[in-house]
């Protein structure tokens, strides 16, 4: 079931686009990371989303309700990209607000700050609480009720990896409770292998949506091998790989190709046929970063 | 659940308001000066009143024009501004709690720390006339609880005008200054004015007719003139109260009850036009 669908969504400010014509969907269990650089779009987008501002085309429908809508903020949860509190209140009290904003009972705000980790500080205020703190709270309060769709913008700036590493599981028992997920974030490395799909936004515009592997095959970028030539086997190895680049080291002598996706299989066989003259190898796939940039740059 | 959802940013705005101080220091203020006025401010008043409490109260309403006003500008003005600034609004908004709730949960924190302190401040002058004149100061009591509850509603206009600030400002610097520079305008230069066009009219027909209306249009000169023209005290004020004791008493009771929704409603204008 579709739960968050962006059709020919617009909006320009001061006749600048700076989103046009995005289509996107997002089904129920389904996460899906939007990325892009700074100015990409993605906040706009998600303030779209929540009705915080209103389209200038395209639409948005939450399970069929309207941005904005009473229908729809009742479905969704957002964490905004550093989530802020009145600093005078306690974690307790302010996610008891949440809950009693949500029609919910307030004495659930203990379990739910302790299972973002804040079971020590919920009776200490706000405005102690570092970065890290402050966005668990948000967490905390995105958690509530469990939430249909979610909204995360730039969730885990300000978790250290072991945190984050916490922030995935808890999105992940979410979306196999079926909750849909929207997160935005500035590293592809970031989300490799805890969303579904990404989505790329460049300038306003959706380049990419897709899962990884996708993304992957689409941008085709070669392949990266490193060859370590046996003692005494340097200048042989180099007839053998013309292509290669030659680098030496305390290490050793080093050779470094690039190699198309198709050939790889017709690369592993010659380096099997230069057994004599290799040492050792390594094969590296296109780094996420690589085919990030590549997928923004060709769309720019 | 509109009630349940106001009534909890109400209590979570008083809890803000009680820890950022606001509540003790209007509270203060309030107690500070009715201390002051009912303890030495009878004595212009002379052999005019019955009871030293109505007398207290003359003076306590012509402190509490200037006074109100300003405390609820103080703690209002940076409702929404605020907000905005610490990046708290867009989360808010996107929670099942309408624009007009948020709205009316602060309005209720704030005139109820409006109320707590005037109450006090009253409270303290009516123990003053307790002690000093004993069971006489009962004459009083109705006069003063004609003050307490019209300095709400005029709090209550006030917290809404600073909310409308707020709303137009973003900022709350900015809020600050659009907050006093109204109060100046309101409370003092609007009755300079006035008072200017009687003196320069001398009598004639805008002194009749428009005068007594501009006067009552004004929300602080409305509780002026209600709370002196309602009392015996009005011999003891001076200036434009005194000259408008003509006015039919329902008219600035009328300026009383309508003007806190008014306000209300242009708050909620303004902040419709917020953009988290």
């Amino acid at each position: 079931m579709r739960l968050l669908t962006l059709s020919q969504l617009t909006k320009c400010y001061d006749g600048h686009t700076v989103l046009d014509a995005v289509d996107l969907t997002v089904a129920a269990g389904e996460t899906v990371a939007l990325l892009g650089h700074n100015g990409a779009g993605k906040s706009t987008l998600m303030k779209l989303v929540l009705g915080l501002i209103q389209a200038d085309a395209g639409s948005v429908s939450i399970a069929g309700h309207g941005p904005g809508s009473a229908g729809a903020r009742a479905q969704i949860a957002y964490l905004p990209e550093n989530a802020a509190f009145h600093p005078a209140l306690t974690g307790t009290e302010q996610i008891a607000h949440f809950l009693r904003l949500r029609g919910l009972d307030p004495r659930g705000a203990g379990a739910l700050l302790a299972k973002v980790g804040l079971k020590e500080a919920a009776r200490r205020r706000i405005g102690t609480y570092s970065k890290g703190m402050r966005q668990r709270v948000g967490l905390a309060q995105a958690l509530i009720g469990a939430p249909k769709l979610m909204v995360l913008d730039e969730p885990t700036s300000g978790l250290d990896p072991v945190s984050r590493r916490e922030f995935y599981a808890l999105l992940a028992d979410l979306a196999a409770s079926g909750t849909a997920v929207l997160l935005s974030s500035h590293a592809l490395t970031e989300v490799e292998a805890r969303t579904d799909r990404i989505a790329i936004l460049s300038q306003g515009k959706l380049v990419a949506d897709g899962s990884l592997a996708a993304l992957r095959a689409a941008a085709d970028l070669p392949m990266t091998v490193h060859l370590r030539a046996a003692a005494g086997q340097a200048q042989a190895l180099v007839a053998a790989f013309p292509e290669g680049v030659r680098r030496v080291d305390a290490g050793g002598d080093h050779l470094t190709l690039n190699c198309p996706q198709v050939e790889k299989f017709a690369v592993m066989d010659r380096i099997r046929g230069a057994a004599d003259q290799v040492a050792d190898f390594d094969i590296h796939p296109p780094s996420l970063d690589d085919i990030y940039a590549h997928i923004s740059r060709r769309a720019a | 659940m509109m009630l349940r959802r106001i009534f909890s940013t109400a209590r979570l705005e008083f809890l803000i308001a009680l820890r950022n101080r606001w509540v003790g220091i209007a509270a203060a203020m309030m107690i500070l000066f009715a201390l002051v006025l009912s303890l030495a401010g009878a004595a212009p008043s002379g052999a005019m009143a019955a009871d030293r409490l109505s007398v207290t109260v003359a003076s306590l309403t012509s402190l509490a024009v200037y006074l109100v006003p300003l405390i609820a500008l103080l703690i209002s003005f940076d409702a929404i501004a605020g907000e905005v600034e610490r990046g708290t609004l867009p989360l808010h908004l996107t929670y099942p709690l309408g624009r007009g709730e948020l709205l009316l949960g602060k309005l209720g924190a704030q005139v109820a720390v409006l109320a707590l302190a005037v109450s006090l401040g009253y409270g303290v002058a009516a123990v003053v006339g307790f002690v000093g004149d004993g069971v006489a100061a009962v004459a009083g009591l109705g006069a003063l609880w004609r003050l307490v509850w019209t300095s709400v509603l005029l709090g209550a206009v006030f917290v809404s005008l600073g909310h409308m600030m707020s709303c137009l400002a973003r900022r709350p610097s900015g809020a600050a200054g659009m907050a006093i520079g109204l109060w100046l305008v309101a409370i003092v230069l609007y009755d300079l004015g006035l008072l200017a066009a009687v003196v320069a009219d001398n009598g004639g027909r805008f002194t009749a007719s428009a005068f007594p209306w501009l006067l009552v249009l004004n929300p602080a000169d409305a509780f002026r003139i209600f709370n002196l023209a309602a009392s015996e005290a009005v011999g003891a004020a001076a200036g434009l109260a005194g000259a408008a004791s003509a006015i039919a008493l329902w008219k600035p009771l009328a300026s009383l009850l309508v003007w806190p929704a008014l306000a209300a409603l242009l708050a909620r204008a303004a902040f419709g036009r917020v953009q988290p």
